[in-house]
């Protein structure tokens, strides 16, 4: 039963082909030799030099990362709250406000979201930079990592949290002690994906922004406006490969804390 | 005190950063342009009252909104893209979602991690991408001229055509993901009992897979078209000036008209179009979790 059959071998194969020749073919074609990027003239890796000596690449890659790395902190912190209070709060004043506004920047039009920021940002007269891009980035990515943590929070044993209250713990001695441990992967996997979504945002960016604060994205959008060029796919090629070896980094970690875990509860039975 | 910290800090921030600028949105879309800084009036002052600035506002954005052929051609046409294209990446995901929950145990999580890469990587670079294999001298046409199926190169860049394999294209995990979930948990005897009942392979396909998936269906199609519905990346890069969306025209009518009133309105009948599917959604992902309870 388990062997596949021809139309499921098929579907796969084509599936998969559909999916990642379009980068696999941005990849050869960024260690292109000519210009033409889509006529094979040698391999060279002149691209990637010129893009280490590109002022305004290098700029707005630094910009981004700054406001990746604050944005995503700040979203993890508040987001983390925002799901503790969804998953234990209880019943207070305005929650069903309070859960649709978690809720709904999910699934908001980007547009609409940078719209609206900006006429706030401009309203209360606050300058558009690195600042607003971060403010702005928090305000949705905080709505993710609260999704992702209170997905782990609903299924949290709570005696576990109610043994170290009557053992003498503090409520946030409870928390930082045993709540804060079980949920961990959780609110690490929130920080990574608000990292990488405020890493490949576009449009909110792009209306948060001022002249004093270019983002990558923005500088890649109005780079290919122009049409393909290969120092584009130098770049595209280093922020692919830093992605893959991050995702499978990741899913080895987890895959060898899983065994580990396993092989602790076993080691724990056997003892029993 | 401690639970009153908790609950206000990310409330206030909500209320701040996401609440307040809908409001602005709503009260600019019902203000008048004016060549000013910011560009538009009345702006809000408490000399004047309340009442007195509430008296300005008018529905004249909005009028000319549903005046102007424009604005209807680009919300029916973002519906017709989102929707064909929703049809079509349930097509293409469906055998690909079924192929993997059929597949031996030991390959799913890597099969599962193959889908999911490419959800991590760059929006704007997979879109990009695409430019290079879909423009007159781009990689498909060299290889549909080297098989010798067309004569001459096809036009599919700066098109329709294009804007639809790029969204099926970026939104395809969103489709095979919650299919796959609901396929994988599928009771595999179902099948065998249908088809011992006399049903051929093709019939026990249409009368057990299919319902039995049909979770995984409404909230793969979903998650393709609420996102699809208000795209701006992909039909500005891909699409052609005939390609009309509406986060295009949202856009422009922002960064290159500065007619901040009619970018508001479009903004809000934007969200009105969106909150049937987002409701029905949210009411299907429900009755979802409480059919699992």
């Amino acid at each position: 039963m388990n062997r596949l059959s021809w139309f499921n071998t098929v579907s796969l194969t084509l599936g998969f082909a559909f999916l990642y020749i379009p980068m696999i073919i941005l990849i050869i074609f960024s260690f292109n030799e000519s210009k033409l990027v889509t006529v094979w003239a040698g391999f060279s890796t002149k691209w990637y030099g010129e893009l280490i000596n590109n002022e305004a690449f290098l700029n707005a890659a630094w910009v981004t990362l700054k406001v990746a790395v604050f944005s995503s902190t700040i979203a993890t912190v508040l987001g983390t709250m925002a799901a503790y209070v969804l998953v234990r709060g209880g019943r207070f004043l305005g929650r069903t406000l309070f859960s649709g506004m978690i809720y709904a920047p999910l699934v908001m039009p980007e547009v609409i979201t940078g719209l609206s920021l900006l006429l706030l940002f401009i309203g209360i007269g606050l300058d558009r930079g690195v600042l607003t891009i971060v403010l702005a980035h928090t305000t949705f990515s905080m709505c993710y990592v609260s999704v992702v943590v209170s997905s782990r929070l609903v299924t949290f044993d709570r005696s576990l949290e109610e043994a170290a209250l009557d053992l003498g713990c503090s409520p946030a001695q409870a928390f930082r002690l045993v709540t804060l441990p079980i949920i961990a992967p959780a609110v690490i996997s929130g920080w990574l994906l608000a990292f990488t979504l405020s890493l490949d945002d576009l449009v909110i960016a792009s209306f948060t922004s001022g002249p004093s604060a270019t983002t990558l994205p923005i500088k890649i959008f109005s780079a290919v406006r122009l049409g393909v060029s290969p120092e584009i796919n130098a770049l595209s090629t280093i922020m692919i490969a830093i992605v893959t070896i991050g995702v499978i980094t990741a899913s080895l970690v987890t895959k060898q804390s899983r065994v580990r875990a396993q092989r602790d509860e076993q080691a724990a039975a056997r003892a029993q | 005190m401690r639970r009153f910290a908790l609950i206000a800090i990310p409330y206030v921030w909500l209320l701040a950063l996401f609440l307040v600028p809908f409001v602005i949105v709503l009260k600019i879309s019902l203000s008048d342009i004016a060549l000013a800084i910011p560009p538009y009036t009345p702006t809000f002052s408490w000399d004047d009252g309340v009442w007195a600035f509430l008296k300005q506002l008018d529905f004249e954005n909005f009028t000319w909104l549903a005046q102007d052929a424009l604005y209807w051609k680009a919300y029916l046409s973002s519906l017709k893209i989102a929707l064909i294209s929703t049809a079509l990446t349930l097509i293409v995901g469906y055998p690909i979602a079924y192929a993997m929950a059929r597949a031996p145990e030991e390959w799913r999580p890597t099969l599962m991690m193959l889908i999911i890469l490419p959800f991590w990587t760059s929006f704007l670079i997979r879109v990009y991408a695409w430019m290079g294999i879909l423009s007159q001298e781009g990689f498909l046409n060299q290889f549909l001229l080297w098989t010798g199926l067309i004569g001459e190169p096809l036009t599919i860049l700066n098109t329709s055509t294009a804007v639809y394999i790029g969204i099926v294209y970026t939104y395809m995990p969103f489709m095979i993901l919650p299919i796959y979930s609901a396929l994988e948990r599928l009771d595999g005897s179902l099948i065998e009992a249908a088809e011992d009942l006399g049903c051929s392979r093709a019939q026990a396909f249409w009368l057990v897979t299919i319902p039995l998936s049909k979770n995984g269906i409404i909230a793969g199609s979903f998650l393709v078209f609420i996102p699809a519905l208000g795209e701006f990346v992909i039909p500005s890069l891909l699409g052609g000036s005939d390609t009309l969306m509406i986060g295009k025209v949202l856009w422009e009518e922002f960064f290159s008209n500065r007619d901040w009133p009619v970018a508001s309105a479009v903004a809000v009948i934007l969200l009105l179009i969106l909150v049937v599917p987002i409701v029905l959604f949210q009411r299907n992902q429900q009755k979802q979790q409480e059919a699992e309870q």
